[in-house]
Formats: C-alpha cells, sequence, structure tokens
C-alpha cells in the first residue's frame, strides 16, 4: 500500500531513490531538477516542516541550482544534493559562532526563562540545563517552578532538583506566577546563586491572557536566556507556535526535545525559519543528562538522510599521507594525474574501511545497505580494479594511453576480470583525471576531498 | 446534540479552523475553481497536517466534481467537510463500557508518548464516568516522571475517586495488577490506569507496557478492556508511526485527541482513523476536568473547515 510505504519509508529513503534516478542519467535537464525538487518539497512535508518554510526552501534551493549551472557540472546529482543540504544547514543556523552554548555572561544570578506548550518537556528540560551548569560549569544552579497550572508541576521540579543534587526554590502555596520569579530572582542574589532557572506552566500561543503573563514574568526576571521549548513531533503548528511566542517575548533561543523519536524532525526547520532564533540545545532523551548541543550539520543529515558526511571527510583527511598528497597536489597541477595515482587512492581507500565503511558515512546508507547485503559487489569492485592495476605495466600506469585493445584483452586475462570492467576503470579514471585538472587550484584540501569523493561516483563533494 | 455542546466545540475548534478558514477566503477571490485554486486548496490542507496525499485525494474530488466551475464559499467548505467526514464517520464510536460485564471493573489502560496529556485525560475521564454514576478507581501506573503520582493523586481528590499508587521508580506491571485487585475488592465499575510517556520506537519501554498488559490478563484475561492512545493534536505525521507501533504492541482500541483548542488542527487524525480503522472516543479542548467531549465525526469535520452548526 502507498500511504504504509510512504510512511515508513525515511526521508532519507525517499532522496536516495530520487537522487538515484538523476545519478542513472548523464545529463540533467531542468525538467529533472523541478522533478526533484516536487519529490524534496513532498519529502519535507512529510518530515513535518511547516508548508511556508518548505516553499521558501524549495525556491531557493531552485534559484541557486539555476545560477550554478548545475546541468553541465560532471555530476549533477551530486551537486542538487550539496545544494539541498548546505541551504538546509544554513537555514538551520550553522554558522559558527551558532555553537549552542548558553549567554550567561551577566552580572548573576543570570535568569534562564523556559516557556512552551504543554507537554513540550519545559521541566525535564529545565532539570537537564541545572545538571549541566552544575557539573561542567561548576555552577550554583536554583530551579524555580512557576507553573501553578498543572497538578503538582512544582513538586516535578523539586523531586527533579534533588535527583540532580541542586536546589530549588520552597514552594509557596497560592503565589502568582510573577511573585514567584521575583521571589527566586531575590532568593538567587541573596544566596549567592550564579543562574536561576525559570520553569513555567504550559501554555497555548492563543492563550492570551497567558501571554501576557509570561511577558510580565519576562519584565520581572529580566533573563539572560529565554527558551521556547519545542517537541520535535510537532507537525505543521510549529510555524503558528513560533510566530506567536516570538511576537510575545523576546526569545534567545530553542531547544528541541524528544530528538530521540523517529520523527524525521521538520520541526527544527520550522522553528528556526519562523523564530529566527539559534536552536541552542536537543533533549536526546528520559534521562537527566540526555541533553545535547545543537549541530546543524547532524540534523540537516537527520531530516535529509545525508549520513554523516563531515566525519567521511575528516577521515579522508587523516587518513590520507600530507607529503603524498602534497607530490599528488603538484602532479595534478601539471596535468599528470596518471594509473599508479589511482591505484594510491585506492589503496587510500581500502585503509579507510573499505566501501562498507565509506558507506555508512554517506547519503542514501539505508538504500544501499539493503543491496550490500545481498551482493557484496562494491567490495569486489574495489579488490577487481587493484587487481587490473596490478596487472599493468609501469609504463601503462605512468601513461594510460598506450592501454589499446590488445593490452586490454591481456590485462583482463591477467586479472582475471573482463575488457568491459578495464574500460570501466579508465573511463573512471578520465573523469577524475578531468576533475582533478579543474580543481587544482584548490590545493591540498581541496585535493585530498575531491579524490576520495571522485571514486564514488554520486557521492556529494565539499568544499 | 444540543445547541450548548456545539457552541462549546466550536468555541475549542474556532481557532483551530481559522488559518483553514483564512486559506480558503483567498482561494474564493478566484471565483472560477482553476487548477491554482485547487493548488491553494490543497496547500490549505496540507497546513492543517492532513499529509500530502489526503490533501491531494481531497483535491483530486474536487476538480472531478467542479473543476472550471463557479463555486461559492459555503459550496467548498461543505465539499471539503463532506470529504473529510466522510472519512471519518468510521471512527465516530463512543467509548462502550459494558457494566453488565461479569467480571467488573472495567479496564482502562492509557498510553501514549511523553507529553501528551495523558493523565490529565484520565482525571477528565474519571469526572465523567463519575458523573454518569459510575464508580471509578485510578492507577498512578507512571512511576518514572517526577510527581506524577501526586498530579494524578490530586486528580483523584478533585472527582472523588480512590488513587492507587506505588513507589517512585516502582514496578509498572504490579502497581497495575494491584490496583486491578484492589478495584475488584471495592467492586469498582471502571479502573483507569495511567503509564508513564514514551516514544513508541523505545523497544525496552514498550516492552514494559506489554508487561502490564500481560500482568492484567493474569487476573482477568478480558482485561484490558479498552486501551487508549492519548495524541497531541500538534503533533505532525509521526502520529501515525505512534499509532502504528502502540497498537502492534498493546492493541490501541480506541483514540483521544488532545490539546485542540490551540491552533493545531489535529489533521493527521483523519489519516490514522483511515489507515488504523481506530475510533476516536474523545477530544480534549482544555485543561478543565469538563474540557472532554466525546468525538464528533460531522462536527469535527465542519468544525475543521469554519462551518456553522451541523444540519440536523
Amino acid at each position: 500500500m502507498r500511504l504504509e510505504n510512504r510512511l515508513f519509508e525515511s526521508l532519507s529513503g525517499h532522496l536516495a531513490d530520487i537522487f538515484d534516478r538523476l545519478k542513472r542519467k548523464g545529463a540533467l535537464s531542468e525538467d529533472d531538477v523541478n522533478a526533484a525538487l516536487r519529490e524534496i518539497r513532498i519529502a519535507l512535508i512529510e518530515a513535518d516542516v511547516a508548508l511556508p518554510v518548505v516553499k521558501d526552501f524549495v525556491n531557493a534551493v531552485r534559484e541557486q541550482a539555476v545560477g550554478q549551472d548545475v546541468l553541465r557540472s560532471v555530476t549533477p546529482g551530486q551537486m542538487v544534493v550539496k545544494l539541498v543540504h548546505d541551504h538546509l544547514v544554513a537555514t538551520l543556523g550553522g554558522g559558527p559562532g551558532d555553537s549552542g552554548a548558553l549567554n550567561l555572561n551577566v552580572v548573576p544570578p543570570a535568569a534562564v526563562l523556559m516557556v512552551g506548550l504543554q507537554g513540550s518537556g519545559k521541566t525535564t528540560t529545565a532539570a537537564k540545563i541545572a545538571r549541566l551548569l552544575q557539573a561542567r560549569e561548576k555552577k550554583k544552579v536554583l530551579l524555580a517552578s512557576l507553573d501553578v497550572a498543572r497538578p503538582a508541576a512544582q513538586e516535578q521540579l523539586a523531586t527533579l532538583a534533588r535527583q540532580i543534587g541542586g536546589a530549588s526554590l520552597p514552594i509557596v502555596a497560592g503565589e502568582r506566577p510573577v511573585a514567584i520569579a521575583k521571589r527566586a530572582m531575590d532568593t538567587g542574589r541573596r544566596e549567592g546563586y550564579d543562574v536561576v532557572i525559570l520553569d513555567t506552566a504550559g501554555r497555548l500561543h492563543v492563550d492570551e491572557p497567558l501571554m501576557h503573563e509570561i511577558a510580565a514574568v519576562h519584565d520581572a526576571a529580566r533573563p539572560a536566556e529565554t527558551l521556547l521549548v519545542v517537541d520535535s513531533l510537532t507537525g505543521q503548528d510549529a510555524v503558528n507556535l513560533g510566530k506567536a511566542f516570538a511576537e510575545r517575548i523576546d526569545l534567545t533561543g530553542i531547544v528541541l526535545t524528544r530528538i530521540d523519536g523517529d520523527a524525521r524532525g521538520g520541526a527544527a526547520l520550522s522553528m528556526r525559519a519562523v523564530t529566527g532564533k539559534p536552536i541552542k540545545l536537543l533533549g536526546t532523551g528520559e534521562k537527566l543528562d540526555a541533553l545535547e548541543p545543537f549541530h546543524a550539520e547532524r540534523i540537516a543529515s537527520r531530516i535529509l538522510g545525508m549520513g554523516d558526511i563531515v566525519s567521511l571527510v575528516e577521515k579522508a583527511a587523516e587518513t590520507s599521507d600530507r607529503a603524498e598528497a602534497e607530490k599528488l597536489a603538484r602532479k595534478i597541477e601539471k596535468g599528470g594525474f596518471d594509473l599508479d595515482d589511482l591505484a594510491a587512492q585506492l589503496a587510500q581507500l581500502r585503509k579507510m574501511g573499505g566501501m562498507g565503511g565509506i558507506l555508512g558515512h554517506l547519503p542514501g546508507v539505508a538504500k544501499v545497505k539493503k543491496q550490500l547485503d545481498q551482493a557484496n559487489i562494491d567490495e569486489t569492485m574495489l579488490k577487481r580494479q587493484a587487481a587490473i592495476l596490478s596487472s599493468m605495466t609501469k609504463a601503462e600506469r605512468k601513461n594510460p594511453k598506450l592501454l589499446n585493445a590488445s593490452r586490454r584483452q591481456r590485462i583482463a586475462a591477467g586479472s582475471g576480470t573482463t575488457v568491459p570492467e578495464i574500460n570501466r576503470l579508465i573511463k573512471q579514471y578520465q573523469d577524475m583525471a578531468l576533475m582533478m585538472k579543474r580543481m587544482g587550484k584548490l590545493g591540498q584540501k581541496g585535493l585530498a576531498r575531491h579524490g576520495i569523493s571522485a571514486l564514488m561516483p554520486g557521492n556529494p563533494t565539499r568544499h | 446534540m444540543t445547541n450548548g455542546f456545539f457552541a462549546r466545540l466550536k468555541a475549542g475548534l474556532a481557532r483551530s479552523s481559522r488559518n483553514l478558514t483564512d486559506g480558503i477566503a483567498g482561494v474564493l477571490t478566484r471565483r472560477r475553481l482553476d487548477d491554482a485554486a485547487l493548488d491553494a486548496l490543497e496547500e490549505t490542507l496540507i497546513a492543517a497536517d492532513l499529509g500530502t496525499r489526503l490533501a491531494a485525494q481531497v483535491v483530486e474530488r474536487l476538480r472531478q466534481e467542479r473543476f472550471d466551475k463557479e463555486a461559492t464559499e459555503a459550496e467548498i467548505r461543505g465539499v471539503l467537510a463532506e470529504e473529510i467526514a466522510r472519512t471519518l464517520t468510521p471512527a465516530e464510536a463512543p467509548l462502550a463500557i459494558d457494566d453488565d460485564h461479569a467480571a467488573r471493573p472495567f479496564v482502562v489502560l492509557v498510553v501514549g508518548v511523553n507529553g501528551g496529556g495523558k493523565t490529565t485525560t484520565i482525571g477528565k475521564l474519571a469526572k465523567r464516568f463519575k458523573g454518569e454514576g459510575r464508580s471509578v478507581m485510578l492507577a498512578a501506573g507512571d512511576t518514572f516522571r517526577a510527581a506524577a503520582t501526586e498530579q494524578l493523586t490530586i486528580w483523584g481528590e478533585r472527582v472523588g475517586a480512590r488513587v492507587i499508587a506505588g513507589p517512585a521508580g516502582g514496578d509498572a506491571a504490579g502497581l497495575a495488577f494491584d490496583a486491578l485487585a484492589a478495584a475488584k475488592k471495592d467492586k469498582a465499575d471502571v479502573l483507569l490506569i495511567d503509564t508513564a510517556g514514551r516514544l513508541h520506537n523505545k523497544a525496552n519501554l514498550m516492552a514494559e507496557l506489554e508487561k502490564i498488559v500481560r500482568v492484567l490478563k493474569k487476573a482477568d484475561p478480558a482485561a484490558p478492556h479498552a486501551v487508549l492512545l492519548v495524541l497531541d493534536a500538534t503533533v505532525g505525521q509521526n502520529a501515525q508511526a505512534q499509532a502504528q507501533a502502540f497498537g502492534d504492541m498493546v492493541g490501541v482500541t480506541g483514540l483521544v485527541m488532545t490539546k485542540l483548542d490551540g491552533t493545531a488542527k489535529g489533521g493527521v487524525l483523519v489519516a490514522i482513523a483511515e489507515a488504523f480503522k481506530l475510533p476516536v472516543h474523545f477530544i480534549g479542548i482544555g485543561e478543565g476536568a469538563d474540557d472532554l467531549r466525546p468525538f464528533a465525526a460531522k462536527d469535527f469535520a465542519r468544525s475543521l473547515v469554519g462551518l456553522e452548526s451541523p444540519e440536523g
């Protein structure tokens, strides 16, 4: 059934299918780009990215795609993946200063105000932040619950404070939220706390009296951080919610909870786009230490199912021998990339854990894994290519132009392969040499990355 | 169905339908139902969390019947509501409590992801059943979340229901078993069992939930007589995965959708009702004890598209 297929298949699978189609074509027509973007639109909506945000996103990618001559690029599929991914990271706010750190650099006590809908995870997150500040930054933290609406909400925070070995403001029955906030700040000043975390009642953004109240609490406590806590399972309503809170109070950041669920987390993109505020922290589990800084790259990869390309690139840089790479770079500048160099690249690929190891870092891996399990084609291919190269003479590897039909037959016999396989390898080498010549100016860094990725047709290149 | 009821439901849903209504009004400034108008209509439905497939389906029907015709606002809304209600009507079924059940109590297990509103829903259900003249007992089966037991205990005091609770961090299945024994002894008509919220992709937590069901069956093979999955209206398409996982693990028999008093439209309910053939028993439209309403497909559909009271 189509519905079920759609439902439980990951976005990763979706995009892998799209790009698989793109990859199989030699060239990419404008219709192909539009078709891919249509699928991306549907995939993003099914990942719960809010519709207005999806529209902006798709339009921006289309604009970039046209501007950057995607249709003429060597591997159009790679280009589209890269544009989609990069734009997603940019929208999620992957700037270098966007590290997810809380800015508590004020005269103590620094107030942290937690706001959000009912059931988004404010109270648990408040305790997690307190624990983090106590453990990692040795801060003295006071937790105070302003939630006088939900039965036993104040007891919940007090219990959590005990669990993390921290302090909570004594509960005074009948006290109103603004008064509690003031008392918490007074206590914080008097008793020398570094940070006072104010947990508030969950409220609907259309509840006028409660939205007025939260603004009053904000005025009273003058928080250094005002964090909107959002459930990553949230659907299209994320735009309304984000807009309403951002309009009424001066938010400084977003905390995304339940990221350990299997929702694709489209709400992250919606919230970031609508509020313009950075996503600072991720709730990654029920335990009180399950709080992590936000990484735009990782969330983008999660939404797109891209795998951790960053770590692949890092691994490639680690593994490649620096001097070797420099030698290769000089050679390439002169346009002298030969089959010996290809053999070295293949050896490096094996050193990185073979195709299997590398595939774990690459987009669409869920899809590829199935095929890998059935037939170990890719590993075999690497070995066969190595065999082909070692069956060549030194002169042939230096000058591939020597490889006429009879030499190719000899190599096929010698390596236990076939002539078409050899032809494919030579074609791969030629594509690679052409590409390397083009990017010779990128220098060693670029080389290390592109050298690897050029061996892997269909994988995105990164700058 | 009284006017008073509809007024309350409509008040609760008014905000839900506002954006959808605005969207439709925008569609209708074009007067003629052409491709652009239908596209806009489809987007409006998507923004209501209906999902891409259902939105396309509804719009396709409009296209076949009315394409290029001039349509009034009321007509469009009517067709939309009809189409949504058509899918939802089979899901319109009250939670039938079998009072003649030989072995009382009627056991209701309440499950769902964290923060969906399980405990509040139990408080409201207890109020409702008490109001219908039944004796109700509550089991504080959420032994994980801090002060969850206290929260349910306060609800028990509010509505006058006995609450069976255990130590924090205790075994939820054992507690459920004890609560069932106590409810039998007290000859309670209904036992409502709260559970800790859990994400449906956590295998160990789902296994714990399954254990509660297994243990209950030792005391009464027919228990639990109902398993209610609580869904938050703000949830997106992931609700379908939740319905699937909880259904597979503990045999969900019905749904409650909470927090419909916000701007979230809860459109994913349509897809769930269709795909899983599950009844929707109640909707939550506020934090008060009375803010739980029986689900009415036509009202829901008409309110969702911004129409006035149902005819008849």
